[in-house]
C-alpha cells in the first residue's frame, strides 16, 4: 500500500496532474520519455486564444514540476512493465542510458561546439540540426544533456570521444547502461499526448514534393524567436519571405479514406493563430484559410475568429483545397471549389493543418498497463459521459490529447481531473 | 535551503541585476549586453550580468551563486512578466536564504522589448529607465514575514447540477466533508430537462441517477435544496458562510473552499425566426421535452435552424454543445419517431407550443424529396436507400458551421448524413427565414451553391440556441468577490493555464457557469476543481503573501470609505471602530491606499518612499 503516484508522460497534462498531486503533499514520479518535460507545448510560438507565448508560460511550471520536494522526475525513461492493483502497483521503468550524469552536467554546452556528428533536431520538427550530444531546446528540464547512442560515432565506431574532452565537469560516461528502476505506487496517470501525421502520403497537398509546402508544426518553429530561423518566416525553396500565405485545414483528419474520420479539435484555431502571427510579423503578410467548418467551439473561441478577420485581414474560405506548384518559381498553388465553381490561385506558402493522432508507443503503453485504445490509438475512458479519464483498470487515469483531441486548457482541466481520481482512488483503497 | 541571510534594513544594499534576454524576445530589440553594464553604474549595485534565459536552471543558478558569491541582498531580474515568474525567482531566491521581498522585478519584455520591436536604440534605452527605477525601489525594501493560515478542510458546492454533484462527490471521496447547495428542490440541473444524451444516446434521466443517488447517500457530502448562499465572509481556508432555505432557519457554517458550479440557462429566442410568433417554432430543450415526454406532432419535414442568437447574432460566442445537440435529435427524429410520437398520437395530447399539426400530403412530400436529390445531383440514388422506419421524415439543419470537434461526434455527424439528415449552410449575409405561407410553416432560404432563394414548407422548426448565463450571476459574483467575464460567464484566474481557478485563493469554477460545455467537459472540470480545491485543504495552511495594506491607527478616522472600496472584502472595523485588515484576503491591490482622504493606509512592499523613489529614478536624466 503506498500514496505515491506515477504519471507517464511530461507535457502539460502531465506536468499538471503531477504539480496538483504533489502540492497536495503526494509523491509523484513523472515519467518522460524524451531528454525534457514539456511536450507539445513547448514547441508552440504563441497560443490561442489570448496569444501569449507558449514557452514563457510553460517554463515556470517545468521549474516547478522540476524542482517541487514532492517529485521525481525521471526523464529519458519509459514504463516496460506494470504489476498489481490499485494502492500497490508495481512499475519497472527503464532508464535509458544518456550518457551524461545528470548530477554533473550543469548545460554549459562546452560539449556541443566539439561534436562533429549532426542529427535533424527533431524539437525543431527537422528544420535545423542538433549535434549527437544535445539538449533538445534551450529551455529543457532537466537542463542536462543526454547523448543519442545511434549518431555518437564514440559509441557507434569508438572514433571521437570530443565531448568528454571539452568537458570540465567530467559529466561524460560512454559506459553508462541502462537501468531499471523498481517503483511501487498507488495509482497512475497517463498523459502521453499526441504526434502530428506525415502527410506526404497524401499526394494532393505536395508536402516533402513541392518545398514550400509546410506542416503547422513546422510553421510554429519557424515562427519562434528561439526556433531554426530565430523567427523569420522562409521558403524552403530560396529563403524568401513570403507575402501571399495559404493555410490548409483538415488534411488528412475528417478523412475516412487516410483513417482519420475524426476532428482534431485544435487545427482551425490554431491556423488562426499562425495567420495572425504572420500579420504580427509584418503589416503586409495575408493569410487564406481553406476550411470546412471553421470549429472554434470554446471560450473566446469565436470572438478570436472575429478578431483574425477584422483586425489581422485573415481571409477564410470555405472549401477543400488541394495544392499544385508553379515548377519555376515554386509557388504553390491552390485548387478550391468556390459555389461549385473550380478556382486556383497562387500563394508563396501553404502551411497544412495536419492530423493530430496519438504517439503509436501509446498503444504498446497500453497493453503493458492492461488499458484500451479505441481504433484510431486513442486511450479509451471506461466511462464516457460523467467520469472521463477513468479507464478499465481501477486506480489508472487518463489525461490530455492521448485520451482523445484536447487543447491546452482542456488538457490543464484534464491533468487536474486525473489527479483528483487518483488520491480519490488512493484514499478508497485505504492509502 | 541555505541558511536565512539576516538583512537588516539600515545594512547598505548589495543588489545583484540579471538581465535577460530571453532567447531573442528581449535580446532581439534590445542591447542587454549593454543594459548590464548600464546596471553595474547605478548606486549600490554590486553585481550585473546577462543571462540568455535567467528563468532557466542555469540563470537560476547565476543568481543564486551571485548572492553566494558577492553577499548581494537585493535581486534584481529585468526580463518578462512577474505574472508567471516572480513566483519563481522569489523561490530561487529563498533557496539560497534571502527573503523574498528583497527580489523585486523589472519587466523589460511586455513593457519594452515587444512595443519598442523597430527601435533598437529607444527600447535600449528605455530598459535602462526602467532597471534604473527598479534599482531606486530595491535600495529600499525591506524583508518580509508572511502569515501562516490554517485551513478548515471542508468545503461548500453551490448549484447541484452534474458538475456541483461530481465536485462535491469528489471533494467527499478525497475525504473532505462539503456542503451542496441547490436552489431547486431536486438535484440533476439542466440535464432533468433532457431526453436522451449523445454519445451513449442513453436517456438522460438513467444516466445521471446513479451520481444524484451517491450524491445523496454520500457520508461526506451535507445537501442543502432549496437553498441559496445569504452570505460569504472571510478568506481561504477560513470562510463564514450562510446558507438559507425558505421558511427554514439559516445554516451556518464554516468552510476552507468554495466551488461555484452554477450552470446556465438556454437563450430563450424571442423575436428570433418567428419563436412565439408561429407555431411549432421550438428551442432545443423544448424540442427534448416534447420527447422525453412523448408528445411530438405529426411531422414530416423539420427544419432546424443553428446558431439561433449565437456567434454575433445576439450573443458573441458560439456556445459550443447546440451543434452536437442538434445532431443528437436530428439522428432521434429520423430513428425513433414513430416511438416519440406514439403516447401524443394515443392521448390526441396538444402541447401549448405546439398547437398546430401540419398534414403535408404524401405525394408532395415524395415530389420534394426526388426535387432535392436532383438538386444535389443525386438523383436516382434517392430511391436506392433503404430508408429505417421514419423514411418518411425528412430533417434539414441550417448551419454556419457544424462545431463536430473530437473524435465522437465527427463519427455522429457522418452517421447523421448516412441517415440523410440534409446540412444546408448559411451565411450571415443570408439568414434563414420562417414564416407563414397561408397556413404553411415555411423556411425560405439562401441556398448558396445554386445562388438561389429557395423555400421550403416545415411542419416544425427546431432553434439552436446558445447556453446563457444565469441571469443572477451577478449577485453571487458579488457575494464571492470574484469576476463575470464576457456575457455574463465566470470569468477563470488564465485562460490556459488556471481554467478552474479564480485569481481569489480558495474559490474555483466548473461547468457552465464558466461557459458553454456539455457534461463530460463540465465534470471533468468539477473533478479538476474539486482538485484545486483540496491542495490547500490537504496541506492543512496557506501561507499569505506578506503584500497588504496596514493602517496607521494614528490616522485612520474610521469613516469606512476604504471598507467599501476593498474588491476582496480584506478591511473590517475593529472594536475600536478603526479599520482593520484582515491579513490573509488582503491581495495588496492598494484600492484603498488610494482612497483614504487621510493617508491612513500604506502597502507593505509597496511603500510610498519606494514608488517615490521609483518616481524620481524615472525623471532623472541619465547620465
Ligand atoms: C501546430 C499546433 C498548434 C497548437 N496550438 C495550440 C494553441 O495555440 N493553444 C492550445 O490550447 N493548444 C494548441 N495546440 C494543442 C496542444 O499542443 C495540445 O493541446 C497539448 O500539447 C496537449 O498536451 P498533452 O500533455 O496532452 O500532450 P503532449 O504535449 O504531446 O505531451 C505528451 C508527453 O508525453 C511524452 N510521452 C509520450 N509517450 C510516452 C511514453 N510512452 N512514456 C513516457 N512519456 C511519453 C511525450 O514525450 C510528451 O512529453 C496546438 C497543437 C498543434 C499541433
Ligand atoms: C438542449 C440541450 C441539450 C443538451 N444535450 C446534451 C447531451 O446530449 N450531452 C451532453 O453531454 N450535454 C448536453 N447538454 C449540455 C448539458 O446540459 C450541460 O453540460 C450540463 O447541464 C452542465 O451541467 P452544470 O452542472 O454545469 O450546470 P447545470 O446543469 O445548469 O446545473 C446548475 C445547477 O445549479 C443550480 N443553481 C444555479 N444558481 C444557483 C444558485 N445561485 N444557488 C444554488 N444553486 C444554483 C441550478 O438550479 C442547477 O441545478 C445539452 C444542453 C442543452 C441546452
Ligand atoms: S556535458 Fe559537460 S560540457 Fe556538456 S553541457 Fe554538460 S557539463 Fe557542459
Ligand atoms: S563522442 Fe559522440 S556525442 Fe561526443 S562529440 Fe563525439 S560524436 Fe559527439
Ligand atoms: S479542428 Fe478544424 S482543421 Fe482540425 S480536423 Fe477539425 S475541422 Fe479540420
Ligand atoms: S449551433 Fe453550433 S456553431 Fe452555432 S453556437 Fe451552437 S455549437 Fe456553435
Ligand atoms: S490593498 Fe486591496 S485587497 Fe488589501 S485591503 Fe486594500 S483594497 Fe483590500
Amino acid at each position: 500500500m503506498t500514496k505515491d503516484v506515477m504519471v507517464i508522460g511530461g507535457g502539460i497534462a502531465g506536468i499538471q496532474a503531477a504539480l496538483d498531486l504533489a502540492d497536495k503533499g503526494m509523491i509523484v514520479h513523472l515519467v518522460e520519455k524524451t531528454p525534457s518535460i514539456g511536450g507539445r507545448m513547448a514547441q508552440l510560438d504563441k497560443t490561442f486564444p489570448t496569444n501569449d507565448c507558449s514557452i514563457c508560460i510553460l517554463a515556470p511550471k517545468m521549474a516547478d514540476c522540476f524542482s517541487h520536494p514532492n517529485t521525481n522526475v525521471i526523464t529519458y525513461a519509459e514504463v516496460v512493465g506494470v504489476e498489481g492493483k490499485v494502492g500497490s502497483f508495481k512499475v519497472k521503468v527503464l532508464k535509458k542510458a544518456r550518457y551524461v550524469d545528470e548530477t554533473k552536467c550543469t548545460g554549459c554546452g562546452e560539449c556541443l561546439e566539439k561534436c562533429p556528428s549532426k542529427v535533424p533536431s527533431e524539437f525543431e520538427m527537422g528544420l535545423s540540426n542538433r549535434k549527437a550530444i544535445y539538449m533538445p531546446f534551450m529551455q529543457a528540464v532537466p537542463r542536462v544533456m543526454t547523448i543519442d547512442k545511434e549518431h555518437c560515432t564514440m559509441i557507434t565506431k569508438g572514433k571521437c570521444g570530443n565531448c568528454k574532452k571539452a568537458c570540465k565537469r567530467e559529466a561524460i560516461d560512454y559506459e553508462m547502461k541502462d537501468k531499471i528502476l523498481e517503483l511501487e505506487v498507488g495509482a497512475i496517470v497517463v498523459a502521453t499526448g499526441f504526434d502530428s501525421w506525415d502527410p506526404s502520403s497524401a499526394t494532393e497537398y505536395g508536402y516533402g514534393r513541392y518545398p514550400n509546402v509546410f506542416t503547422a508544426l513546422e510553421y510554429e518553429r519557424m515562427i519562434n524567436a528561439a526556433g531554426p530561423t530565430h523567427g523569420h518566416i522562409e521558403r524552403r525553396s530560396d529563403k524568401k519571405r513570403p507575402i501571399k500565405m495559404a493555410f490548409i485545414q483538415c488534411v488528412g483528419s475528417r478523412n475516412p479514406q487516410v483513417g482519420h474520420p475524426y476532428c482534431c479539435s485544435v487545427c482551425c484555431m490554431h491556423s488562426t493563430k499562425e495567420s495572425m502571427l504572420a500579420r504580427e510579423h509584418h503589416d503586409d503578410m495575408e493569410s487564406t484559410i481553406f476550411y470546412k467548418d471553421m470549429r472554434a467551439c470554446a471560450k473566446g473561441f469565436w470572438e478570436y475568429i472575429e478578431r483574425a478577420k477584422r483586425d489581422y485581414g485573415v481571409r477564410y474560405v470555405n472549401s477543400d483545397a488541394t495544392v499544385q506548384e508553379n515548377a519555376e518559381t515554386h509557388n504553390p498553388i491552390v485548387v478550391y471549389d468556390v459555389g461549385g465553381r473550380q478556382q486556383s490561385e497562387e500563394f508563396d506558402m501553404v502551411v497544412l493543418a495536419t492530423t493530430l493522432v496519438p504517439r503509436k508507443e501509446t498503444l504498446e503503453l497500453a497493453k503493458v498497463l492492461g488499458l484500451k485504445a479505441d481504433e484510431f490509438g486513442f486511450l479509451e475512458s471506461s466511462e464516457r459521459i460523467l467520469e472521463f479519464g477513468k479507464t478499465v483498470v481501477p486506480g489508472i487515469y487518463l489525461a490530455g490529447y492521448a485520451a482523445g483531441p484536447a487543447d491546452i486548457p482542456e488538457s490543464v482541466a484534464q491533468g487536474s481531473s486525473a489527479a483528483a481520481k487518483a488520491v480519490e482512488a488512493i484514499v478508497q483503497a485505504g492509502g | 535551503m541555505a541558511d536565512t541571510i539576516k538583512v537588516d534594513p539600515k545594512d547598505k544594499p548589495r543588489i545583484g541585476v540579471f538581465v535577460c534576454h530571453c532567447g531573442t524576445n528581449i535580446g532581439g530589440f534590445v542591447d542587454v549586453k549593454s543594459v548590464a553594464e548600464y546596471a553595474k553604474t547605478l548606486p549600490d549595485v554590486i553585481y550585473a550580468t546577462d543571462n540568455l534565459y535567467t528563468c532557466a536552471e542555469d540563470g537560476l543558478v547565476s543568481i543564486r551563486e551571485g548572492i553566494r558569491k558577492h553577499n548581494l541582498n537585493r535581486i534584481i531580474v529585468a526580463s518578462c512578466t512577474p505574472r508567471t515568474h516572480a513566483p519563481l525567482f522569489q523561490a530561487t531566491c529563498e533557496s539560497a536564504g534571502l527573503n523574498k521581498y528583497l527580489f523585486t522585478f523589472v519587466n523589460i519584455r511586455e513593457h519594452c522589448s515587444w512595443v519598442h520591436m523597430k527601435e533598437r536604440e529607444k527600447g535600449t534605452t528605455k530598459a535602462r529607465d526602467l532597471i534604473r527605477m527598479g534599482v531606486a525601489r530595491a535600495r529600499l525594501l525591506i524583508p518580509q514575514e508572511e502569515q501562516r493560515v490554517d485551513v478548515e478542510p471542508s468545503g461548500v458546492v453551490i448549484g447541484g447540477g452534474v458538475a456541483g454533484m461530481t465536485a462535491a462527490l469528489s471533494l467527499a471521496d478525497m475525504g473532505f466533508p462539503v456542503h451542496l447547495v441547490e436552489r431547486e428542490a431536486e438535484l440533476g440541473g439542466f440535464v432533468k430537462n433532457l431526453n436522451n444524451l449523445y454519445v451513449t444516446e442513453k436517456s438522460a434521466t438513467d444516466t445521471i441517477k446513479p451520481l444524484i443517488e451517491k450524491t445523496k447517500a454520500h457520508k461526506n457530502v451535507k445537501l442543502h435544496l432549496g437553498s441559496q448562499m445569504k452570505s460569504v465572509e472571510g478568506f481561504i481556508g477560513n470562510y463564514e458562510i450562510v446558507i438559507g432555505a425558505k421558511g427554514a432557519e439559516d445554516i451556518k457554517a464554516k468552510v476552507g473552499t468554495i466551488i461555484v458550479a452554477t450552470g446556465a440557462l438556454e437563450y430563450v429566442p424571442e423575436g428570433l425566426y418567428g419563436y412565439n410568433q408561429y407555431p411549432n417554432v421550438v428551442t432545443l430543450t423544448e424540442f427534448e421535452i416534447l420527447c422525453k415526454k412523448k408528445a411530438l406532432p405529426k411531422m414530416k419535414n423539420v427544419a432546424i435552424i443553428q446558431c439561433a442568437g449565437s456567434r454575433g447574432q445576439v450573443k458573441t460566442y458560439c456556445s459550443r454543445v447546440c451543434c452536437n445537440v442538434a445532431i443528437k435529435n436530428a439522428i432521434n427524429i429520423v430513428d425513433n419517431y414513430d416511438n416519440m410520437l406514439g403516447l401524443a398520437e394515443q392521448l390526441g395530447t396538444v402541447i401549448e407550443k405546439v398547437p398546430v399539426e401540419q398534414k403535408v400530403p404524401e405525394e408532395i412530400i415524395e415530389r420534394r424529396r426526388r426535387r432535392r436529390g436532383r438538386e444535389r445531383g443525386e438523383e436516382g440514388e434517392a430511391d436506392e436507400v433503404k430508408l429505417g422506419p421514419s423514411e418518411k421524415i425528412e430533417v434539414t439543419v441550417f448551419n454556419r458551421d457544424i462545431m463536430a470537434y473530437g473524435v465522437e461526434h465527427e463519427l455522429t455527424y457522418n452517421k447523421a448524413r448516412e441517415k440523410r439528415v440534409k446540412f444546408v449552410r448559411y451565411t450571415t449575409d443570408h439568414l434563414p427565414r420562417v414564416y407563414m405561407e397561408g397556413n404553411q410553416l415555411t423556411v425560405g432560404y439562401f441556398h448558396e451553391t445554386l445562388k438561389l432563394e429557395r423555400t421550403m414548407p416545415v411542419d416544425m422548426v427546431i432553434l439552436s440556441t446558445p447556453l446563457v448565463a444565469q441571469p443572477d450571476a451577478g449577485d453571487l459574483s458579488q457575494m464571492l468577490k470574484v469576476p463575470l467575464g464576457q456575457e455574463g460567464f465566470f470569468l477563470e484566474a488564465h485562460v490556459k493555464l488556471r481554467p478552474v481557478d479564480f485569481a481569489t485563493d480558495g474559490i474555483f469554477v466548473c461547468g457552465t457557469c464558466r461557459g458553454p460545455a456539455d457534461i463530460t467537459e463540465a465534470v471533468t472540470q468539477a473533478s479538476a476543481a474539486a482538485s484545486r480545491a483540496a491542495i490547500p485543504m490537504a496541506k492543512g495552511y496557506v501561507q499569505a503573501e506578506a503584500l497588504t495594506s496596514v493602517v496607521d491607527e494614528n490616522k485612520c478616522s474610521g469613516c469606512g470609505t476604504c471598507i467599501q472600496v476593498c474588491p476582496y472584502g480584506a478591511l473590517r472595523k475593529s472594536e475600536k471602530g478603526l479599520a482593520e485588515v484582515i491579513v490573509a484576503a488582503c491581495k495588496g491591490c492598494g484600492c484603498c491606499g488610494a482612497t483614504c482622504p487621510e493617508g491612513a493606509i500604506t502597502m507593505t512592499n509597496y511603500t510610498d518612499a519606494q514608488l517615490l523613489a521609483e518616481a524620481k529614478a524615472a525623471l532623472q536624466e541619465e547620465v
